[in-house]
Formats: structure tokens, sequence, C-alpha cells
């Protein structure tokens, strides 16, 4: 009753949001629109168009995915101390499906646009388009096996998100431990499905971007750039509720810990980038370092800001703000963080898809615009799934422990 | 030096954070508490402030970083220069390992003897136990006892606090 209130607040915000952000979008398609050149390739304002929906897209429904996850490993770990925040990942979820239909549409109506393995006869020995490298890769990246993948990867996120969410509903009315030992077997078999289809959708629906381009840290590197922005998302949405007056026993406690695991993920999300600069950096090899040369300096320096840009907000900053623990306790410190982090981490994502599909015809008005609306659409669905049960799941066995949670 | 201790034995941690706050309360200052695993919120309870061990570990930290990045450069691109795989002199990236590694060394080292130096640790030192019951299942709460205490008085709100028993010992520190 009284959260439908602040659902409704959040969903008027969400609103105000999507129409300055269709506003945003159609003013810059007017602006590009002028300068589209003609070509094999659409317009330079609907490749634009294209790049930033498919950007913002895999940021968000990954981001909606990791909801699930958060509570998968809570509950395979026995963590008793989540449980005050385990409503909040759960509503995560309502996004998946959304985006995964938004996913498929953009996917089909982009064409080559997006993916150049999609190019007409790229793989046909015949056509002048024919390229050897792709043709190898024919067999992994074809039409219908990647859609098959799509919407394989998508129903299990989807299938398992609303399995757990159910289980914890029927528990809210039934009560008892039964639910939670089916959600043990539930979460630690989804957990083993998403190991792989987080890894290989990165493979499929970033990494492919760039075709003639591999690393075998990519999986990791995008898993670790959705995980860290979902927990800044639960964070932000913990500490949004608190002030507005909900979630009672949430206290600074919780969100330590929180913080912490926003804090670490950082650490682990540079880590892994390094991993995978240091790498290609130091064996130097042409077919890996172009990744690099196009982000570093590439296209008149276009991007080379943005390069180090990314490190400083999603390394640097929360690594030297958070570092303190009464900064963990603190929810402004902790707002500003976890605000920087999801910003941080979807420009992580502008960084790893701009550059292969529009070289240096990208902008920020329309990738901008695409983002709030997106960001809207979710906080509308991820609000209305909040406002349909109870904050607390009240029988929970661990509720006890959370409400009692020290650190 | 002699120094006289009440002991108040507890069986149960709940029943000894109550107490604790009920001891202070009442105005008695608790010399120490012994239990036979770390207990949550006691730190609290007994008033203790936070270490300030995180402070000395950042700059322990900062050594290390600045004493690897020194090392590296003035080595590799100072002392004796070598080119290695077509790479600059002073090749930022190949230096990161080495530097958080020796930034993690120097900070736990720090860490460890600071936190030695401080509690006054040292190898083959004799800690002084004031219920050996207290390493196994009893949690002991120990009151320093002066001239002018009153043990029955202490007795009484020990026991009154949900103390299963009151003894006194006498501690000789050399």
């Amino acid at each position: 009753m009284a959260i439908g209130l602040i659902a409704s607040a959040m969903g008027w915000g969400a609103g105000h949001h999507e129409v300055a952000g269709a506003a945003h979008g159609a003013a810059a398609e007017h602006g590009a629109g002028a300068s589209a050149h003609g070509g094999e390739h659409a317009p330079i304002w609907l490749r634009r168009l294209f790049a930033s929906l498919w950007q913002s897209n895999v940021f968000f429904l990954g981001i909606s995915a990791v909801g699930t996850v958060f509570v998968a490993i809570h509950t395979v770990a026995y963590a008793g101390w989540s449980i005050m925040v385990r409503r909040i990942a759960e509503a995560f979820s309502a996004w998946i499906l959304p985006g995964g239909v938004i996913m498929l549409i953009v996917f089909f109506a982009s064409g080559h646009n997006l993916f150049h393995w999609r190019t007409e006869g790229i793989m046909d020995p015949a056509s002048p388009n024919y390229d050897a490298i792709i043709a190898g890769k024919a067999g992994f990246l074809n039409l219908g096996f990647y859609v098959a993948r799509m919407v394989i990867f998508i129903a299990i996120w989807w299938f398992f998100s609303k399995r757990l969410r159910d289980l914890s509903l029927q528990e809210d009315q039934i009560g008892g431990t039964g639910f939670w030992d089916k959600s043990i077997n539930v979460s630690a078999m989804f957990l083993v499905l998403y190991a792989v289809s987080s890894s290989m959708s990165a493979w499929d629906w970033v990494m492919s971007i760039d075709t003639h381009w591999f690393s075998t840290m990519f999986g990791w590197y995008v898993f670790a750039s959705w995980w860290v922005s979902g927990i800044a998302g639960i964070l932000l949405t913990a500490i949004y509720l608190k002030q507005a007056g909900y979630l009672r026993f949430l206290n600074a406690n919780h969100l330590h810990d929180l913080g912490k695991l926003m804090f670490g993920f950082s650490i682990f999300w540079t880590y892994v980038w390094f991993s995978q600069f240091m790498l290609i950096w130091y064996a130097n090899l042409p077919e890996e370092a172009v990744y690099f040369n196009q982000r570093l300096g590439g296209f008149d320096g276009k991007y080379t800001w943005l390069f180090f840009f990314n490190l400083i907000i999603n390394f640097a900053f929360p690594f030297l703000v958070l570092m303190t623990r009464d900064a963990k306790r603190q929810m402004i410190m902790l707002k500003i963080v976890a605000t920087a982090v999801l910003i941080g981490h979807w420009l992580d994502f502008y960084m790893m898809i701009m550059p292969g599909t529009l070289q240096g015809d990208s902008g920020f008005i329309i990738e901008i615009g695409t983002g709030l609306v997106f960001l809207g659409g979710f906080l509308l669905l991820m609000t209305k799934r909040l406002s349909q049960a109870s904050l607390v799941p009240v029988n929970h066995p661990f509720v006890e422990e959370s409400v009692h949670h020290t650190t | 030096m002699t120094k006289r201790y009440a002991l108040g034995i507890f069986e149960d941690e709940d029943v000894l954070l109550h107490a604790i706050e009920n001891v202070r309360a009442a105005g008695v200052k608790i010399y120490d508490v012994f239990s036979p695993y770390p207990v949550h919120g006691i730190d609290d309870a007994l008033g203790i402030e936070r270490s300030r061990l995180p402070i000395a570990a950042f700059f322990y930290g900062m050594c290390g970083l600045s004493f690897a990045l020194w090392m590296q450069i003035y080595m590799l691109g100072f002392d004796w220069p070598m080119i290695i795989g077509g790479k600059p002199h002073i090749g930022l990236p190949a230096f990161i390992p080495v530097s958080f590694e020796l930034t993690v060394l120097f900070c736990c080292h720090g860490m460890v003897i600071t936190f030695y130096t401080i509690s006054g640790l040292y190898p083959r030192m004799k800690v002084p136990v004031m219920d050996v019951r207290s390493t196994d299942d009893k949690f002991v709460m120990a009151i320093e006892l002066k001239e002018d205490s009153d043990l029955g008085n202490l007795t009484q709100l020990l026991r009154a606090n949900g103390a299963s028993e009151v003894n006194e010992k006498e501690m000789t520190k050399e």
C-alpha cells in the first residue's frame, strides 16, 4: 500500500526522464540526420540510434539479471544479512523480459549496422565482401545459432528469476523452511547456467561487434561490469527506500556490507580490465592490439579521454572514496559513489560498443537520451514489482538474522 | 605489583552483552572481558574506541607503492636500461603487478609489526589467564578492585545481571 506511493513517485520521476530522453533523442536526430551520408550503411543518426539502443539495452539487461544472481549467490551461501535487500534484487529482474524482446527487435532491425559479420556475402567466397577470417567463424556466428543462443540465455535468466521470485512470494504467504530449501537447488542450478550464459552472451552481444578481434578475458570483463553496476543499483535503491521511510530495519551495517561489495568488485573489475589490457599491450600482436589502438588515439583521439576517464571513475574514485570504514557507512558517500559507478559502467559499455559500430561517428546526445529512456523503463517496471510484495520477505528463515546484523 | 580483580563468570553471550551495558551504566569500570570466541557487538558494548591501525596501513601501502615505482623506474629507466619486448624503458603497465605486490607486502608487514608493538606482544611472552574456563565455554568479565572497592556490592550487581559465579583473583605482574 504505502510502498505504492514511493513506486508512483519514482514512476513519475521515470516518466519525466523518459520525456526528457525522448526530447533529447529527437533533437539530436534532427541535428545528426542532416549530415548523414549515403553508401551501404544506414544514415549516421540511425546507426547511432541502433548502437545506443544496443549499448543501453545490454547494460540494463545485464543489471537486471544481476539482481537474480545476487539472490542466488546469497541463497547458496546461506547468507542472512542480505535478506533486508533481497526484494530489491528480486525486483531488478522485472526488466529481463522486456529487455530481451527489445534486444531481439534491435538485432533484427539493425542488420549489419551493428554486427560486421552480418554483412551480405561476407561468408561467401564468391562475393566481393568475402572475409576469410569471419567466414572461419561461421560455425558460431551464424544467424540461426546466434538468435537461438540469445533466446535461450534470456529464457534461462527469465525462468530462474521467476522461479526464485515465486518461491519467495509463496514463502511470504505460507511460511516454513521448505521454500528456502527449494530455492537453494534453484539458485545452484541458475548459477551454473548463468556462469556459462553470461560469459557467452558477452562474446555474442559485445565482443562479436569487433568480429576479427578476440579476448579470453571478455566474458569476465563484461560480467564484472554488470555485477558491480547491479550492486550499485541495489545499494542506491536501498538508500532511496530508507530515506523515504521504508526498510525500517535496514541500518548502517547492511549499507556497510553492500558498500564493501561495491568497493571490492570495483577493484575486481579493474583487475580484469588490467589483465586484459596488460596481456594485449605486452604481446603487441596486431590482431589483438587493434582493439586498444582504436580506443587509445584512434579516430583522431576521439576515445582517448574516455579511456582514461573510464579508469578514474570506475577504479580510482570508488577505491579512494570508499576506502575508509566511515565512508561505507554514510548514505551520502555511498550515493555519490554508486551513482558514479553506474554512470562509469554505462560509459564502459559505451567504450566497448561504440568504436566497433560507429568508428568515429558516435556522440553523446542520442546516446544519453536513449540511456535515460532505458533507465526510465527499468525504474518503472522495477518499482512496480517492488510495490507488489512486502519489502522484506517476512517469513524467510534468516530474516531475524538480518535484522540483528552487525559488521 | 599485585592487583586484585573480581571475576564475573557468564554462561551466555547475550546475557554477557546486557550485563556489560548494565555494569557500565552502574558506573563500574570494566578492566576487560575474556571470551572463548569473538563476540559480535562487544566492542561497542565495552566502549572500546576504533583502532587507528587502518590509517597506518594506508601510509605503509603508500610507502610500498612509492618504493616499488622508484625501484623499477630507477633500475629499468636509469641505472641499467634494457629493451624488453620493444617496450619503452619506463613502461608503466609492466610495473603495475610488482607495484601492487610491494604495496600489499609493505602494508601487511607494517600492520603486523605495528600491532605487535602497540599491543606489547613478543615471542614467548607469558599471558596471564584470569580464568582458564574462558578458553573453553565461559565468558569472564574482570573488574579491577581498588582499596575502597566494595566487593559485596559488586558481587550483587554481577549476580543480578546473570553472572553464574563471582570470584576474586590476585594477579601478579612483574
